[in-house]
């Protein structure tokens, strides 16, 4: 027994001591959806160029991920020398002077090759402060199948009118088929990403142009006012509780007629190793209501690195790599054009063997187009971003105001009340935080 | 006929147990079945309980995709070294307040146990500060010692309850013999309460197994145990029940082992035997 | 009782846990109190100055405070309850003579084993969900309407998953005081005719009141934590957000660590006051 304590705690001692070994490792923090992963896997190409730099992932879950990093940087903890962070952080922090600007990406990189509206989420005062891996935007999914048996088309470019009609004719919940899934779960990357986006296209925003809280307005309650019913109506039960996942779930068993949401679902939809209606899927662009503003968002998950990094150098190398045409190329070559990172390039909608492996390719880059984070919605705004506000508070706001929501689809409470509460915690979130005097 | 009515008792008995024990295990003998299915199968609905493509791909993906055995190691680590650790520090505390109490002895435990009323939540900047100044984010030092201070006030109590029942008579009686302490507490104290000291070993490993926010909080790699594989498997974008479901019963899966192995230490806790 | 040596001598073995447990207690202590105190923004250093007691003012005065101290207090009653019943009912069904007992033993104790984030995630997703769940298809299919959990019931089911992770280990501690329960107690009674409900209330219950006080005790303090399985569920709202979920917002959504500490704090304060008449209620069999 005290043998192997005395055995144990040795072990402890050395493990903690022998910390200092790795010197050139880079530490990359990364999300656990696919592209990365495949990332992972494909680094021989890098390390084969680079044999000094030797690389050490650390992949979690998206919201773990974010809080980590996000406490890492603010306490310069320094933990990380690459960081993967969405156009969200990448204003924020650029700003603030916690990121290092991208000056050196190499001769070959071409910036310019990267989609406008990628490239100026990631920019602030004309520097590129993180290097997008990979872009998306959020488009309506629906099932060709049923909208044919309902003797209806989906047009390109919807209306919400059309959608409600639609998603009315398509929902046989005796059969189990619910016309529309749309997100419900609270979270401020959850229903709030698809409610603000959606709100958009109604004509309303977060803020009037001195900071002032907007869910008093009508046009938030339009969009409520749709969204409850419409979900109650033709909605699967329990969409008080479904996000991205739960709804990619209930699609690919065939439960929904129609879905909106990211455009990066597009890929999975159309699997048949993953979706039960692979061969049934058609696409169309986000809905509006004729206000000139689409309901569809845009983000991108982006390669950072950290102010303070002593690896700089080292670092941008891998960022330029991950992020390159040429690293496109190897995903092409190993796995298929169908597993190449979307949504970032240009180059990559004017390849022939993209656009013929991938037929969502054409309605995620004209959804990417669509949105305009420095001007997103009908009325001026102070703010950048379309599903979300440009500012710290907002995830502390956004997720209050989400639960409101979801407690408005779960019918525990109405739509006024969780608006008049919406309103009220955000106006004195704005205020304690000094926006608002 | 009394021999007949106790068989039918028993096998009754047997019946219920057996329903009651198969229903609280199900959910994690669905995961288990579930992880030897494609992503297709584990959602699809009638569900599929035996008859499905039996597949082991999710494994062979998971182990390509992170080194399992990286975080197993820094999982047993942490967790038996921390416990072992407080072992040392803790029984003879649980020692001296079970068999020479004073009047704060109750005060003293119930204070104990209070210090781990703080939500780690409401402390972390606190704890994550002082880490970060002494250098011990992402060490197994550092985390070790986290769980070690976590688990103390609750391996101090679950031993304490279990001295309290080995009989007073018998150590009066060594200490008549003139026994000096130390004697005491190895040759007459220790015997008995090993089946105590095991279980509450056993109990504070698997809550240190399942802690989940320090250690996902102030590890990233070096020193990540099994909750941190964990979180690299749960709500990607996209399906991943049955990848997910692999990766937990591989997390799952040692300390449920140590528990096959030890169970017989774990109830006979207070069963002292010959002593009785 | 006790004589001057062994007093000194526990004094000194009781010690090494005590300081070390201070230490670690006080130095967070005081450092949460005093960044209770700031107005201190995680991702905005700069703004940090001291603010007095604002932080807890804003806490206490969240419209959601009320709510979460309810909920708070709901979540842990409920699970201690079915825990401590349900968790006695088992063991004294696993403590009778049974085949196979140790194997029934494994699988009662097995949820246990499982990382709370984890369980959550099965329950939420494969069995409790509307559409898809098991339960869902059990309902269907003998024509019943599926119940939609986490619209109609979100603490219910909350709940039930923290019941099910936590009956185990209320099973196990009292399967283990039931066992050294004397066969020669048992026979006897047998012998006198005592009937079983009796028999449990004058001489089982007694004889594992101690071991139950131990599992009050130990869950009251995780159940006031729980977290993932709400995070991982509702992600908070009205009906479901208790004390940690709403520290948890301020500290990781907002990095409003001033806000966190203070409610940190409260927490700390709130959890000491239920333990206080925990002990008044069951406290008494601490001693012999």
């Amino acid at each position: 027994m005290k043998v192997l304590m005395k055995s144990l705690l040795g072990a402890c001692a050395l493990a903690g001591f022998s910390l200092s070994a790795y010197a050139e490792t880079l530490t990359i923090a990364t999300v656990n959806n696919g592209d990365m992963i495949r990332m992972q896997k494909l680094t021989d190409d890098f390390t084969a160029k680079n044999p000094d730099i030797k690389l050490n992932w650390v992949t979690l879950e998206e919201n773990t991920l974010r809080q980590k990093v996000t406490t890492d940087i603010a306490t310069k903890g320094g933990q990380f020398d690459v960081l993967t962070i969405g156009t969200y952080e990448v204003p924020i922090w650029g700003k603030k002077g916690w990121l290092v600007p991208l000056d050196n990406l190499g001769a070959d990189y071409d910036v310019d090759d990267l989609l406008p509206a990628i490239r100026s989420g990631l920019t602030v005062d004309g520097k590129l402060f993180a290097a997008p891996f990979y872009g998306e935007s959020s488009m309506v999914m629906y099932r060709k199948d049923l909208m044919d048996k309902a003797g209806l088309k989906m047009p390109d470019a919807p209306t919400w009118t059309f959608i409600k009609e639609a998603a009315d004719k398509m929902t046989d919940k005796a059969a189990g088929v619910y016309g529309i899934c749309l997100r419900g779960k609270a979270g401020w990357g959850e229903n709030m990403a698809f409610l603000s986006a959606t709100a958009n296209s109604f004509g309303a925003r977060w803020f009037d142009e001195k900071w002032n809280a907007q869910f008093n307005t009508p046009e938030w309650k339009a969009t409520l006012d749709y969204y409850v019913p419409l979900m109650k109506a033709d909605g699967p039960p329990g969409a008080s509780s479904n996000g991205f996942n739960e709804n990619l779930a209930l699609f690919n068993d065939g439960k929904c007629g129609m879905w909106i949401d990211a455009t990066v679902a597009a890929s999975f939809v159309s699997d048949p190793k993953q979706s039960k209606v692979a061969d049934k899927v058609g696409f169309a662009l986000a809905p509006d209501n004729g206000l000139g503003k689409r309901g569809n968002w845009l983000w991108a998950w982006s390669l950072a690195i950290p102010a303070g990094s002593k690896k700089t150098a080292d670092a941008e190398k891998f960022v330029s790599w991950a992020t390159s045409k040429h690293y496109t190329e190897v995903v092409a070559g190993k796995e298929g054009w169908a597993n190449v990172p979307p949504g970032t390039r240009t180059s990559l909608y004017k390849n022939a063997d993209y656009l013929k492996a991938a037929p969502f390719a054409q309605m995620t880059l004209d959804s990417i187009d669509a949105a305009d984070p420095t001007h997103p919605t009908v009325k001026p705004v102070p703010y950048t971003g379309v599903q979300f506000v440009a500012i710290p508070e907002f995830q502390g706001i956004a997720t209050n105001v989400g639960q409101q929501f979801s407690a408005a689809l779960a019918g525990t409470e109405t739509v006024d009340a969780a608006l008049a509460a919406a309103q009220a915690s955000t106006e004195s979130a704005m205020k304690k935080a000094g926006y608002v005097k | 006929m009394a021999l007949q009515q106790t068989v039918g008792k028993r096998v009754g008995m047997t019946a219920l147990a057996w329903i009651v024990g198969f229903l609280i295990f199900f959910p994690i003998l669905w995961t288990f079945l579930t992880s030897f299915k494609s992503e297709l199968d584990a959602f699809s609905l009638p569900p599929k309980f035996l008859f499905f493509h039996w597949t082991t791909e999710n494994y062979a993906e998971v182990q390509s995709r992170s080194d399992y055995f990286s975080f197993a190691w820094n999982s047993i680590i942490l967790s038996v070294g921390a416990n072992l650790v407080g072992l040392i520090v803790g029984v003879p505390a649980a020692w001296s307040m079970a068999f020479a109490p004073t009047k704060r002895t109750k005060d003293l435990l119930l204070w104990m146990l209070s210090t781990k009323m703080m939500p780690g939540v409401g402390v972390f900047a606190a704890v994550y500060f002082i880490f970060q100044y002494l250098g011990l984010l992402d060490n197994r030092i550092g985390i070790g010692f986290l769980l070690f201070m976590a688990n103390l006030p609750i391996l101090i109590w679950m031993l304490y309850t279990y001295f309290k029942e080995i009989p007073v008579d018998i150590l009066e009686a060594a200490r008549m013999d003139g026994a000096s302490l130390v004697n005491e507490i190895i040759y007459v104290l220790t015997p008995m309460a090993i089946p105590g000291i095991a279980s509450t070993l056993l109990l504070c490993i698997i809550l240190s197994w399942n802690e989940a926010f320090w250690t996902l909080n102030l590890t990233t790699s070096h020193a990540a145990p099994l909750t941190a594989f964990i979180a690299s498997y749960s709500s990607p974008e996209g399906l991943f029940w049955a990848k997910l479901s692999a990766a937990s019963t591989l997390a799952i899966a040692p300390i449920l082992v140590l528990g096959w192995f030890c169970q017989k230490q774990l109830v006979r806790g207070l069963t002292f035997g010959a002593v009785k | 009782m006790a004589t001057q040596q062994t007093t000194t001598a526990g004094r000194l073995l009781v010690a090494p846990s005590v300081i070390l447990l201070f230490l670690w207690m006080i130095v967070p202590l005081v450092m949460t109190i005093y960044f209770s105190t700031l107005h201190f923004i995680l991702t905005d250093p700069d703004s940090r100055s001291f603010i007095g007691l604002q932080n807890y003012i804003d806490f206490l005065s969240d419209p959601d405070f009320l709510g979460a101290l309810r909920n708070t207090l709901v979540l842990v009653g409920s699970v201690l309850v079915i825990s401590v019943v349900g968790g006695t009912l088992v063991a004294l069904l696993m403590d009778q003579q049974i085949y196979g007992q140790s194997i029934v033993r494994l699988m009662v104790i097995a949820p246990f084993f499982v990382m709370p984030t984890v369980s959550a995630l099965i329950w939420k997703n494969m069995l409790m969900n509307p559409v898809s769940g098991l339960f869902a298809w059990l309902a269907q299919s003998v024509g019943l309407t599926p119940i939609d959990w986490f619209t109609n019931a979100p603490m219910l089911s909350v709940i039930l998953i923290v019941s099910w992770q936590w009956l185990p280990f209320a099973s196990l501690i009292m399967l283990t005081a039931l066992q050294s329960l004397d066969e020669e107690q048992k026979e006897a009674a047998a012998l006198d005719g005592v009937g079983a409900i009796p028999f449990f209330f004058y001489i089982v219950l007694p004889h594992i009141a101690r071991a139950m006080t131990v599992v009050i005790l130990i869950e009251t303090i995780f159940l006031l934590s729980v977290f993932a399985e709400i995070y991982v569920t509702t992600n908070g709202g009205p009906s479901t957000t208790n004390i940690p979920f709403l520290v948890y917002e301020l500290a990781q959504h907002s990095y409003d660590v001033g806000g966190a500490s203070a409610g940190g704090i409260v927490a700390v304060v709130l959890a000491n006051i239920v333990a206080f008449f925990l002990v008044r209620v069951v406290g008494k069999n601490l001693e012999n």
